[in-house]
C-alpha cells in the first residue's frame, strides 16, 4: 500500500464486498427468525424473500438494496498515514463505484435539489479517521440507507410522557417508543445501535459505530448486555414483524454504548439499520497484506 | 394469489382486499418525492397517460445506461411511502391512478383517497432489490432524468409478475393501522411497570 491509488482501489473492494454481500451473523439471525413465523404468514414470505434476494446479490456481486445510502468509513491508522490522504481515497473509491453501478448516483446538493451524480458532496461519503498505536490499518463501512435513517430516533430525558427517567429503565423505555414509531418504515427487522450520554452529534455517530459490532457478540458491561437482550426480546414482542407485516421477527439484534455527558443532558440516541446491515472491512498489515473482517 | 394486469379497471382494484398477495404484470411508472411533488403542481399531461389505470412504483433504481442507448434496471426495491403522503391522495385522483407499490404503508389521507378513487396499495418487500429488478422485464422510456436524476426521474417500466402484497385496500381496510394499534397495546403493558 504505497500510495493513494492502492487505498483507493481497496476501498473499492471493501464498497463492492459491502452492497452485495450480507455479513454471516445477519444472514443467521434473518434464519433465525424465520424459524420463529408461522408457514404461510406474510412475515415468513417477507422474510423468505429477503433471503432469496441476499443469496441473488452475492452470486450476482450486486447491490442487495438499489439505496446504497451514505457510505460510512471508519478508518484506524498508525501514527504518519495521512488523514487528508485517507478521506481523498474514499471519495474517489465512492466515484469509481457509482460509476460502476455499485452505488447509486446517491448524493444531491440540498438547496438546488441537483443529483450530483458521482456520489459525492459535502458530507458524503462520511469519513471518520483515527490513530491508534497499532502497526495496521482498519477499514470498517456500513452503507446506510435512507429509509431507516429517517426511523432513527433521538430522546432527552427525563422524558415525562414515557415515564423515562435518567438510568437504564428510561433507556428501555424510549428505545421500545422508537421501534413501535418506526414500525415497518425503515425496512425491519432492524439493527438498533443505541449510544447513551453524549451531545446530539457525538450520540448519533455513537450509535451508528455499534451497528459495526456482530449480532452474536456481548457487551463487555454486565448490565448493558441485559439491556441488550432484554430489549431485543420486549422489541420483538411488540409484533410489528417483518416490513411491519406482523410477527415476531421485530429486532435481530440490539447494541449499546455510552459517551460521557454534561450534567444538564442525558441523550440517548438510536441508529435503527435496516435488515441490509451492508457492512464489511478489512485489516491490511504493515506489509500490504489484506485480511477481511467477517 | 390475485394476478393483476395493468393497466386495470376500478373492478379489478376493488376485489383486492387486505393481505391478499398480487402479482403484477404490465406497464407501470416510477415516481418518488420530486415526481409527486411536479406531479402535485398541476396536471402533467406528457405523464397522465402513463399514469391512467397504472400504479405508480415508489422506487429510486440503479439503473444501467447499454451501450446501445437502453437502460437496464440493476436494482429496484420501494421507497419508504410515507413521504408521499401530503401529496398521493390528489396524484391518484387527478391522474386515474388505480395504485401505489411502496413500502411502510401510508396513512389516514391516503387511505380515504383509495377508497374515494378506487385504489390499492402494494407492499413490495423493501430491500429485495436483485428479485424485484428482475421482475422489470423492458425500461420503455424515461421522464426528467435530466431534471430530476436517476433515482428521482420516472421511469416507465414493463414488469413481468412483480410480487406484492395489498396492505391498504379500496374499501378503507389497512393492515399498517391494524399492527400499529395493536403493538401500541403491547407497548403500554411493557411500559407498564412505570418507574416513577
Amino acid at each position: 500500500m504505497k500510495g493513494i491509488e492502492d487505498w483507493t482501489r481497496l476501498f473499492v473492494d471493501v464498497i463492492a464486498r459491502a452492497t452485495a454481500r450480507l455479513p454471516d451473523d445477519v444472514t443467521r439471525a434473518i434464519r433465525h427468525g424465520r424459524t420463529q413465523e408461522a408457514e404461510g404468514s406474510l412475515a415468513a414470505m417477507a422474510l423468505d424473500s429477503i433471503l432469496k434476494n441476499a443469496d441473488l446479490a452475492c452470486s450476482e456481486g450486486q447491490p442487495m438494496c438499489q439505496d446504497t445510502g451514505v457510505p460510512l468509513f471508519w478508518i484506524h491508522h498508525p501514527v504518519g498515514l495521512s488523514t487528508g490522504m485517507l478521506n481523498a481515497a474514499c471519495a474517489e473509491a465512492v466515484r469509481r463505484a457509482t460509476a460502476r453501478n455499485l452505488l447509486r448516483e446517491n448524493a444531491v446538493e440540498t438547496l438546488s435539489g441537483r443529483n450530483t451524480g458521482n456520489g459525492q458532496a459535502p458530507g458524503i461519503p462520511s469519513v471518520h479517521c483515527e490513530e491508534w498505536d497499532r502497526p495496521e490499518v482498519q477499514v470498517q463501512l456500513l452503507l446506510k440507507g435512507g429509509g431507516c435513517e429517517n426511523t432513527s430516533a433521538q430522546y432527552s430525558l427525563p422524558d415525562t410522557k414515557l415515564g423515562a427517567d435518567r438510568n437504564l429503565d428510561g433507556a428501555r423505555r424510549v428505545v421500545l417508543d422508537a421501534v413501535h414509531q418506526a414500525q415497518g418504515k425503515g425496512c425491519g427487522p432492524g439493527i438498533l445501535g443505541v449510544c447513551l450520554g453524549g451531545d446530539r452529534g457525538s450520540g448519533y455517530l455513537e450509535a451508528k459505530v455499534q451497528l459495526l459490532r456482530h449480532l452474536d457478540d456481548h457487551n463487555p458491561a454486565p448490565e448493558l448486555d441485559a439491556l441488550e437482550q432484554r430489549l431485543l426480546d420486549e422489541g420483538n414482542q411488540l409484533g410489528i414483524g417483518p416490513m411491519g407485516f406482523g410477527g415476531k421477527t421485530t429486532l435481530l439484534g440490539v447494541k449499546i454504548g455510552t459517551l460521557g455527558r454534561v450534567p444538564a443532558s442525558y441523550f440517548v440516541s438510536i441508529a435503527y439499520l435496516c435488515w441490509a446491515a451492508r457492512r464489511a472491512g478489512a485489516i491490511v498489515n504493515a506489509n500490504g497484506e489484506v485480511t477481511w473482517l467477517s | 394469489m390475485a394476478q393483476l394486469n395493468l393497466p386495470c379497471d376500478d373492478a379489478a382494484i376493488r376485489a383486492l382486499r387486505v393481505g391478499d398477495t398480487a402479482m403484477l404484470s404490465g406497464r407501470i411508472i416510477t415516481g418518488r418525492d420530486t415526481a409527486h411533488h411536479w406531479l402535485f403542481g398541476g396536471f402533467r399531461e406528457e405523464v397522465a397517460p402513463f399514469l391512467s389505470g397504472s400504479v405508480i412504483y415508489h422506487c429510486g433504481p440503479v439503473v444501467r445506461k447499454n451501450p446501445d442507448g437502453t437502460y437496464t434496471f440493476v436494482a429496484a426495491g420501494p421507497t419508504t411511502s410515507a413521504r408521499e403522503e401530503p401529496y398521493q391522495a390528489d396524484v391518484i385522483g387527478r391522474y386515474g391512478v388505480r395504485g401505489v407499490i411502496g413500502k411502510g404503508g401510508m396513512f389516514d389521507k391516503t387511505r380515504k383517497g383509495l377508497v374515494e378513487h378506487g385504489a390499492v396499495y402494494l407492499h413490495a418487500v423493501g430491500g429485495t432489490a436483485q428479485s424485484l429488478a428482475r421482475a422489470v422485464v423492458r425500461v420503455e422510456r424515461v421522464f426528467k432524468l435530466e431534471e430530476f436524476g436517476v433515482p428521482e426521474a420516472m421511469w416507465v417500466i414493463e414488469v413481468k409478475d412483480f410480487p406484492t402484497v395489498v396492505t391498504m385496500d379500496a374499501h378503507g381496510g389497512s393492515l399498517h393501522e391494524t399492527i400499529a394499534q395493536a403493538s401500541s397495546g403491547i407497548l403500554q403493558k411493557l411500559l407498564g411497570g412505570a418507574a416513577r
